[in-house]
């Protein structure tokens, strides 16, 4: 089982509790009476204790367990705070601390803990100091300094397992090991208990049952059962369970119960007695010994840190101010013309470059996030479909844009509840196919420059184009002749027009002609695109483009008259020069010929209405070839100024309306220049 | 003592007019813009402020009084209404005047060329002067100016 990926989660949380630990002992050291701060530790050491049980630092673990042991004495009124309390749990702290930091640096957390781990018994026990508290009842929980020694009986169980042996069962001591290459050692041992108690009686387990389900014991744990079996048939048992390296079983009887009792005891005493010299004698915790080799063990584990989001859009848009001063530092160093200006502009551009990948990256989350609920979605759908489907996901890792993927999901919800409503066959009809039963649904994620793309394909039915364009007809969006001449990419483009459904029956998933449509549109709003490619009979394909981020983007700046504008370089197939009297009029509309191709040209200065300045009209004019979807078109301009590193800007809510304008960004001299939504001029 | 309210006062043509402080962000000169193509002709074009893009339109074409030549007291008020900043062109701002709300009368049908539904009300200070206070939330309104663009279009 792979652990590493919570690893670097689990340093920083435990940073965390060990931070709000170390505040709330300082409080505490001043307002020892103050229960709640006394609370606010018990739930920093209960969290700890939970992680790193769960992670398997046991060490850590039984520290905190000591800890919270005593916590609760404290916070339920039992045991009042002292300064000598308090000079035990900053040990304890230290200690977790050292134990935390040795596992960021790779190693494994160990650390001999025993010596405090007892004080902090003895201030349990009421022997501390000779403290006031009265004597506790209980035992304390048996950790692991000395978990087969404090397996104690106590009054019921022995009477149990006396009777037991007086009525003619047997009793066995057992103790089993398990691999220490074992991951899941509380699920083996749940399975050895499960052994044991299909033939026998548990009486008595160390640690105790929770203890194990939880994980916290090292790799043994023994248990008293009662039974009528062999000691071999017993053993045979739990060695059938796998992963378990070594079992032994003791048979008892009555003297040697008694005797075991009595030997547990002592133990007990003797750690007892033990102790108060130990807590005083507490100056240099071992931990201080051990420290060194453990740092050169080298820090492999990744640091992370956890940001409010707020201050990540904050930063964006600092950055994006510091882009506009960087371009116009550009453009002045440029007139100026002095060398150190030119020199410091041109590093300040490649820091900025370089804070600007940074900050994007800070943003950009796994598309995993989104495809995590799919393959249960999947399932869902396929079943009340009736059909069979096998979901492969690749690329789940691929980063996008915070923005982009909360946005995403929705349509990617669609297009997969189409490829498996429309493009999946049932399982009789794929049999009759000669394909598989199962058919199989990929959905992939992948880097491509500037651009994630997702894709969802499937190896399904396909797209019949004749049914695309009798629906198209019959939908008035087309009209016959029309289709006649239409690409299949053309016809599969109809797909996303508003109004279409080609499913024959409709079902509560998808076919209710709005689905492609609302996809395609919140795509194009997220900057991206959507295409579709298909075979008859083989599958379809959807593609979608999306852009890495939303805030910058590169585009092309133009100039029509003394306006500047600029187009988003993603729209744009390429420029050109053309010659002004190749236009031609093709039903009333300017078209002219490109790459064999008659497509729309336009003059952005007449749909733009921009003043006339009064230049002449040359024979040569500078054209941007413009591309939605599959449909292009060129746009005359006067001039192709460049291209540039554009900082999004909206035009506020005023003018959110605006015909064929995106937004706006701010040029290097301060001026304002609009960015042309190109997919509102190619209709 | 009722509640004295803060304005700024600007100038069109012979009138003053007072906006709230709270509602103004700025008072700037005039400044290069950037032309907005398919709008209104009162919309002059968009704005740098200090990194963000502010659409600026003439106060005179809004209200459909005869615009005028800029000249070096024109000035830019830049407010801010409903999260939604817009630069105000107006003919000079000249103070800021602290005015008695029981001094606030309802406006007169029209002041000025200027529609009541626009106005908030009218103020005589002191000095006899008066100060007809803009609603702005009317004068900013959307959906005005949709059905002016339909208008022109037609």
């Amino acid at each position: 089982m792979e652990m590493n990926q919570y690893l670097t989660m689990f340093i920083d949380e435990s940073r965390e509790h060990l931070q709000t630990m170390n505040e709330n002992l300082l409080e505490l050291e001043n307002n020892p009476d103050d229960i709640d701060i006394v609370h606010n530790i018990f739930r920093s050491a209960h969290t700890l204790k939970g992680m790193s049980a769960t992670m398997g630092f046991e060490d850590l673990a039984s520290l905190t367990h000591e800890m919270e042991n005593v916590l609760d004495l404290v916070r339920n009124g039992k045991l009042k705070m002292d300064t000598d309390i308090t000079d035990v749990l900053f040990q304890c702290f230290d200690s977790l601390e050292a134990m935390v930091e040795d596992i960021a640096n790779g190693g494994s957390g160990q650390l001999d803990v025993s010596e405090t781990v007892q004080t902090l018994k003895a201030i349990m026990s009421g022997d501390f100091k000779g403290s006031s508290r009265e004597a506790q009842t209980s035992p304390a929980q048996p950790s692991q300094a000395n978990r087969t020694s404090s397996l104690t009986l106590d009054q019921y169980q022995l009477t149990v397992l006396k009777q037991s042996l007086e009525s003619g069962h047997r009793v066995y001591w057992i103790q089993v090991v398990i691999d220490a290459n074992c991951v899941l050692k509380a699920a083996r041992a749940y399975m050895v208990f499960n052994a044991l108690e299909q033939v026998s009686e548990i009486v008595h387990s160390s640690p105790s049952v929770e203890e194990i389900e939880q994980e916290k014991f090292d790799d043994r744990f023994s248990v008293f059962v009662v039974t009528q079996q062999e000691p071999d048939a017993i053993r045979e048992r739990i060695m059938s369970v796998s992963e378990i390296a070594q079992t032994e079983v003791a048979e008892m009887d009555e003297a040697r119960l008694q005797e075991w009792n009595n030997e547990a005891e002592t133990v007990k005493e003797a750690v007892k007695s033990e102790q108060p010299d130990q807590a005083k004698g507490t100056g240099e915790p071992v931990k201080k010994e051990k420290k060194p080799d453990r740092a050169a063990a080298g820090g492999q584990v990744s640091r992370t840190i956890r940001v409010d989001l707020d201050r990540l859009d904050q930063l964006m848009n600092l950055l994006s101010e510091l882009l506009i001063d960087r371009v116009r530092l550009e453009s002045l160093a440029e007139e100026i013309k002095n060398y150190d200006l030119i020199e410091t502009v041109e590093h300040l551009v490649r820091v900025s470059t370089d804070l600007q990948n940074i900050v994007l990256k800070l943003r950009m989350v796994p598309v995993e996030a989104v495809f995590n609920r799919f393959p249960r979605m999947v399932r869902d759908i396929a079943r009340s479909l009736n059909k069979k489907v096998n979901l492969v996901i690749t690329g789940a890792e691929t980063e996008l844009d915070r923005t982009v993927i909360d946005e995403i999901g929705d349509p990617l919800v669609h297009l997969l509840r189409n490829s498996l409503d429309h493009g999946l066959e049932s399982p009789e009809e794929r049999k009759r196919a000669g394909k598989e039963e199962t058919g199989n649904i990929y959905l992939r994620a992948f880097h491509s420059g500037n651009h994630v793309f997702i894709e969802i394909e499937d190896d399904g039915r396909g797209i019949d184009r004749d049914k695309v364009l009798q629906s198209a007809v019959k939908k008035n969006l087309i009209d016959e002749s029309e289709g006649e001449q239409m690409s299949d990419v053309e016809v599969f483009n109809l797909l996303f027009s508003s109004g279409f459904s080609t499913a024959e029956k409709i079902s509560d998933l998808s076919g209710r002609g709005v689905g492609l449509d609302v996809v395609k549109s919140k795509i194009t709003a997220l900057g991206g695109q959507v295409s579709v490619h298909s075979q008859k009979g083989i599958g379809t394909r959807f593609t979608v483009q999306l852009p890495l981020t939303l805030s910058i983007i590169s585009a092309m700046l133009i100039r029509l008259g003394e306006e500047k504008y600029a187009i988003p370089l993603s729209s744009i197939v390429e420029t050109a020069i053309m010659m002004r009297d190749e236009i031609r009029l093709v039903h009333g509309m300017q078209m002219i010929s490109y790459r064999d191709h008659i497509i729309p040209i336009v003059s952005l200065k007449e749909v733009l209405e921009c003043p006339d300045t009064g230049e002449a009209e040359q024979d040569e004019m500078n054209v941007v070839i413009i591309r939605k979807g599959e449909k292009l078109a060129a746009l005359i301009v006067d001039e192709l100024i460049g291209q540039q590193e554009i900082v999004l800007k909206s035009l506020g809510p005023y003018l959110s309306r605006t015909f064929a304008i995106s937004g706006a960004t701010i040029l290097g001299d301060g001026q304002v220049a609009l960015i042309i939504d190109t997919n509102s001029l190619v209709k | 003592m009722a509640e004295e309210l803060k304005v700024i006062v600007f100038s069109l043509g012979s009138e003053t007019y007072g906006v709230e402080v709270g509602q103004v962000r700025s008072i700037e000169r005039m400044m290069p813009m950037t032309r907005v193509p398919k709008t209104p002709a009162f919309v002059k074009g968009v704005i740098q402020l200090r990194g963000s893009v502010v659409p600026v339109i003439d106060l005179r074409g809004r209200f459909g009084l005869e615009e005028t030549e800029y000249t070096d007291n024109t000035r830019i008020i830049i407010v801010s209404i409903n999260d939604m900043e817009v630069g105000l062109i107006v003919d000079n701002a000249t103070d800021v005047i602290d005015i008695d709300e029981d001094r606030i009368e309802d406006p007169p049908e029209i002041v000025g060329g200027i529609k009541a539904k626009y106005l908030r009300g009218v103020a005589k200070l002191d000095d006899d002067r008066l100060i007809v206070l803009l609603n702005l939330v009317e004068v900013l309104n959307k959906d005005e100016i949709v059905q002016l663009e339909q208008m022109e279009e037609a």
